[in-house]
């Protein structure tokens, strides 16, 4: 297992969002992380990399993180990807990429890894030079994803990154995302209020309500549940 | 003309040390959206520590690289120590402890040194032949001045620390998932902030003499040159500087006085504030309602 949880905590000052979720996530799978808005999707994530207070056990590739700080926790090879793209709106697209590489000191696969990006998503190399608070929605999505990349992460956390994007645009991004597992062996954790989409992409689901895991298992049993095809999948 | 050139010229020399201490403020307002009002105080320590290391018998140059160290590690510090436990504290409280650090370090310098006015050195030799419409040490600064802001450009520009600094001055959640540690950087621009502040005042010193209140009128200039030229913006400060630099001499030599010199930053402030509130080269603020 590279990420394992354990009775996980979580909150926003008195309001406790997260009761004792537990959850793990297999090195090289996606697993889609399902659920109603406000059941706690969001903060499940901001929780794994110490952006909320959490109580619990997060061991992450064999060690403990929960204890530490998201910066630490970023320098392990966890890339969140967070919801509203977290863009840097006044540096130029390069640069919000070569920040995504702020951590790694191998200066020349630095390098290389941009020209891989820009493989991955072309418009990016368009608007290489670009502000990047000029970009589409789209394209700041994208770029949110590439940052991410640009660590060379052992996991992704994507939040929502069909937010906000054309149907066309969605299809698109995740068939770019099953590529990028495919080829670089990234795992990922995906968000996703798009239920459908996530589990033709992912290997295994959990589904949850206001805090808690209440369905898991592989993403094709998901699929075929009763419960979650009338809630989720809407047939 | 030709008075009237000389006034330009020195009011070039003067506004180059405005850019420096304007620019100062910037780098902090960025990274925090406040002013620090201290800036000129700790410029002004940092000149008495460089008097300090010439009297004892220090070369020019070395004392002035040893000062900019000193004062870089003093910026960090005074981050560390005091600014960070107000991190989060309501605006007015930071900025009361702006304006203590200002009072304990005027206070502090004059208990140490004296409130008696001193001289202050120039590394530049006393007499030039181009020094017609300028003095050696005013050309000397603007020199020093732009060496300081090529310095600041690049590094911010070209530099990964440089970026991120940038970064974590205009989105500290987005950084932090980067892996970029905020606080240091925060500390990081203070201490950098100074040390420019350090420039800046070791420059002024051989022009306005060395004593504890010496940043006061200056401080005053260079706020006025962050709002015009945008106080978010490094390039508007440095263009800011020059320009009051040269208002406030030929004004003050030609039309209203040397004695009203000082009124002219104060008409700008206000003028810049009533006129066009984000400066020349500053972004204007739009929100969504």
């Amino acid at each position: 297992m590279l990420l394992e949880v354990k009775n996980l905590n979580a909150g926003y000052g008195q309001t406790r969002v997260l009761h004792g979720m537990d959850f793990a996530i297999e090195k090289g799978s996606i697993t889609a992380l399902l659920g109603a808005n406000g059941a706690g999707k969001t903060t499940t994530l901001r929780a794994l990399c110490a952006m909320v207070k959490t109580q619990g056990e997060v061991h992450f590739d064999g060690q403990r993180i929960d204890t530490r700080s998201t910066e630490d926790i970023v320098r392990l090879g966890v890339a969140h990807v967070p919801d509203g793209r977290g863009t840097f709106l006044n540096l130029s697209t390069e640069e919000n990429l070569r920040l995504g590489a702020y951590t790694r000191r191998d200066r020349k696969a630095v390098d290389a890894d941009l020209e891989r990006v820009f493989g991955y998503f072309p418009r990016l190399r368009e608007r290489r030079g670009q502000q990047a608070g000029t970009l589409s929605g789209g394209e700041q999505q994208m770029l949110a994803v590439s940052r991410a990349l640009m660590l060379s992460p052992k996991l992704m956390l994507l939040d929502e990154p069909s937010f906000g994007l054309a149907p066309m645009l969605v299809k698109e991004l995740f068939s770019i995302l099953r590529d990028i597992r495919e080829r670089e062996g990234v795992s990922m954790m995906l968000v996703e209020q798009n239920a459908a989409m996530a589990l033709d992409l992912a290997d295994h689901a959990y589904l949850i309500e206001t805090g808690r895991v209440v369905l898991s298992g592989t993403a094709d049993t998901l699929k075929r549940d009763d419960s979650v095809r009338k809630a989720y999948l809407g047939y | 003309m030709e008075a009237f050139l000389h006034q330009v010229m020195a009011g070039l020399a003067t506004g180059g040390i405005y850019a420096s201490l304007a620019l100062a403020l910037v780098m902090i307002y960025q990274a925090t959206h406040l002013v620090n009002f201290a800036q000129g105080e700790l410029a002004m320590f940092s000149t008495y520590i460089a008097w300090s290391l010439i009297n004892a018998g220090m070369p020019y140059w070395p004392a002035f690289l040893l000062t900019v160290g000193i004062s870089f590690l003093l910026g960090v510090l005074i981050e560390r120590i005091i600014i960070r436990p107000v991190e989060n504290a309501p605006v007015l409280g930071v900025v009361t402890v702006f304006i203590a650090l200002l009072v304990i370090l005027n206070s502090v310098t004059g208990w140490i040194y004296t409130y008696t006015i001193k001289s202050f050195p120039s590394p530049f030799p006393k007499e030039m032949s181009l020094g017609k419409y300028m003095s050696p040490h005013e050309l000397g600064a603007i020199g020093i001045t732009l060496l300081v802001l090529a310095a600041l450009y690049v590094f911010f520009r070209f530099t990964p620390l440089g970026l991120a600094m940038r970064a974590a001055a205009q989105n500290p959640v987005s950084s932090r998932l980067v892996g970029i540690r905020v606080g240091w950087m925060l500390a990081l621009g203070w201490g950098l902030a100074a040390a420019v502040g350090a420039v800046a005042g070791m420059m002024v010193a051989p022009i306005v003499y060395l004593d504890p209140n010496m940043m006061g009128g200056i401080l005053l200039y260079a706020f006025a040159a962050a709002l015009v030229g945008g106080i978010d913006s490094p390039m508007g400060a440095v263009v800011g500087g020059f320009v009051v630099g040269v208002l406030e001499n030929v004004l003050g030599a030609f039309v209203i006085g040397n004695e009203l010199k000082l009124s002219v930053a104060l008409v700008l402030i206000i003028g810049v504030l009533l006129v066009k509130p984000s400066g020349f080269f500053g972004k204007v603020h739009v929100s969504r309602v």
